[in-house]
């Protein structure tokens, strides 16, 4: 159970949000420098609220007053809207990059398989496209087995073949792991397709929430 | 063979390396520490590091003799502890090297480390990855082409040294004479000839790094950066 409870000033607005979240895929919608982006950081650690709680399972994140848990403990796999690939390894030492020399890697080789990125493995980022890369840094965000996925407009660059490729397998990895998936972005339909709930996010202000 | 006794050119390489190797680790750590760190009195510590650029090298030869002298609170410590002693030594010549070579490689190293992206920091935080790891594998390996490129500004700065090293280590030939020592009492000496050859040789050293810095830096704008 993921618990939200935040305040943080942003230059424009004040983001506010408080939500519980179970084992459930949240979609989070509105328009850019809404809010969504920050609210994810906040969660992962890279940022931290003025106020408020988060905790994940029982475990706190953030709780005002006290010292934030490190982003290295908080077991969150995070891709980022710009994929944020590390530019000097190749797709695979991204997508292995945390993993240890002896960590059992047939989860993953299946994976990429089924992102149909075998054939990338060996090359850098700067020589695959938008798509590919969007689909290894999915890749490397599941690839720490994490606690939480948090994903930044993870199908923004997917031509229509691939995005139902991505989020079949992302609802294959949720049945599987029951983790909470939060995902932002700006296509309804994903949203309603992947979805268990859609948060409408406008000035840092929740203002609509559906529950399917 | 050549005709001059080659020592002053051993003794600079002597000094040079050993002083950009100590240049390079406290560049390091203070660049890490000003790029990471926000503290008070952060700008006059700054400040300070990079004085020795408007400096006149005499003063920084007089600074260096009133901490380092025989009567100074850092040479006696030395004496104490170690039983060496600073001037009129290869050492002096070393540790003016330092000093002066010391803000051209920490301007570099910083810019170096503030043009590595936060995010890719982040995401392998995000991770679990160690702060030494990261360091280790993401931030020098991504900030190695300015830090290599400080390394070489470095190390031609540490060879070039002339004032300072001469207020702090004299002109003992044999013991402390360093090329652009030998240049100038060859000058002085009316031998120029000699003072010649030592100028040809430490100019091409400098335009041998300079040129390998220009080339490294238009190779790597390329490479580096993109994703």
């Amino acid at each position: 159970m993921l618990k939200v409870d935040v305040q943080k000033q942003l230059d424009h607005f004040n983001l506010d949000m408080e939500f519980e979240l179970g084992q459930e895929i949240l979609a989070l919608v509105g328009s850019s420098g809404s809010g969504k982006t920050t609210l994810l950081n906040c969660l992962a650690g890279i940022v931290h609220p003025d106020a408020g709680e988060i905790s994940l399972n029982g475990r706190n994140f953030y709780r005002e007053g006290q010292k934030p848990l490190k982003i290295q403990k908080r077991k969150v796999g995070y891709l980022f809207q710009d994929y944020a690939l590390f530019p000097h390894l190749t797709a695979e030492q991204n997508i292995l990059y945390a993993l240890s020399r002896v960590a059992d890697t047939s989860p993953i080789t299946e994976l990429t398989k089924i992102l149909g990125i075998t054939g990338l493995l060996a090359k850098y980022p700067h020589q695959i496209s938008g798509g590919e890369k969007q689909r290894v840094a999915l890749t490397r965000a599941m690839a720490v087995q994490p606690d939480i996925l948090l994903l930044d407009e993870p199908f923004s660059a997917l031509d229509d073949a691939n995005r139902d490729r991505c989020q079949d397998e992302l609802l294959r990895i949720h049945r599987q792991w029951q983790i909470p998936i939060i995902f932002v972005t700006h296509r309804i339909a994903d949203a309603e397709k992947l979805a268990d709930r859609i948060i409408r996010i406008e000035k840092g202000q929740m203002t609509e929430q559906t529950v399917f | 063979m050549t005709p001059y006794d080659l020592s002053p050119l051993w003794l600079s390489l002597r000094v040079a390396v050993i002083s950009t190797l100590f240049v390079f680790l406290a560049s390091l750590a203070l660049a890490r520490l000003m790029n990471r760190r926000d503290f008070f009195g952060k700008s006059f510590v700054e400040a300070l590091i990079l004085l020795p650029l408007v400096l006149p090298p005499t003063v920084i030869g007089f600074g260096l003799i009133v901490l380092f002298g025989v009567n100074g609170p850092l040479g006696i410590l030395l004496e104490q502890w170690f039983g060496f002693r600073v001037v009129f030594t290869w050492i002096g010549a070393a540790i003016a090297s330092f000093v002066v070579s010391l803000p051209l490689m920490y301007q570099s190293v910083l810019a170096a480390f503030e043009k590595v992206d936060p995010r890719w920091e982040n995401v392998a935080r995000t991770m679990g990855v160690s702060e030494w790891r990261i360091f280790r594998t993401i931030t020098f390996p991504l900030a190695w082409s300015g830090i290599l490129a400080g390394l070489i500004l470095a190390f031609a700065r540490g060879i070039g040294e002339f004032g300072a090293t001469l207020m702090i280590a004299g002109y003992i030939p044999g013991v402390t004479e360093t090329v652009p020592l030998a240049i100038y009492f060859a000058y002085e000496a009316g031998d120029m000839e000699k003072a010649l050859f030592w100028v040809l040789i430490i100019s091409s050293l400098g335009v041998a790094a300079i040129a390998w810095v220009n080339y490294w830096r238009k190779k790597n704008a390329i490479r580096i950066g993109r994703e």
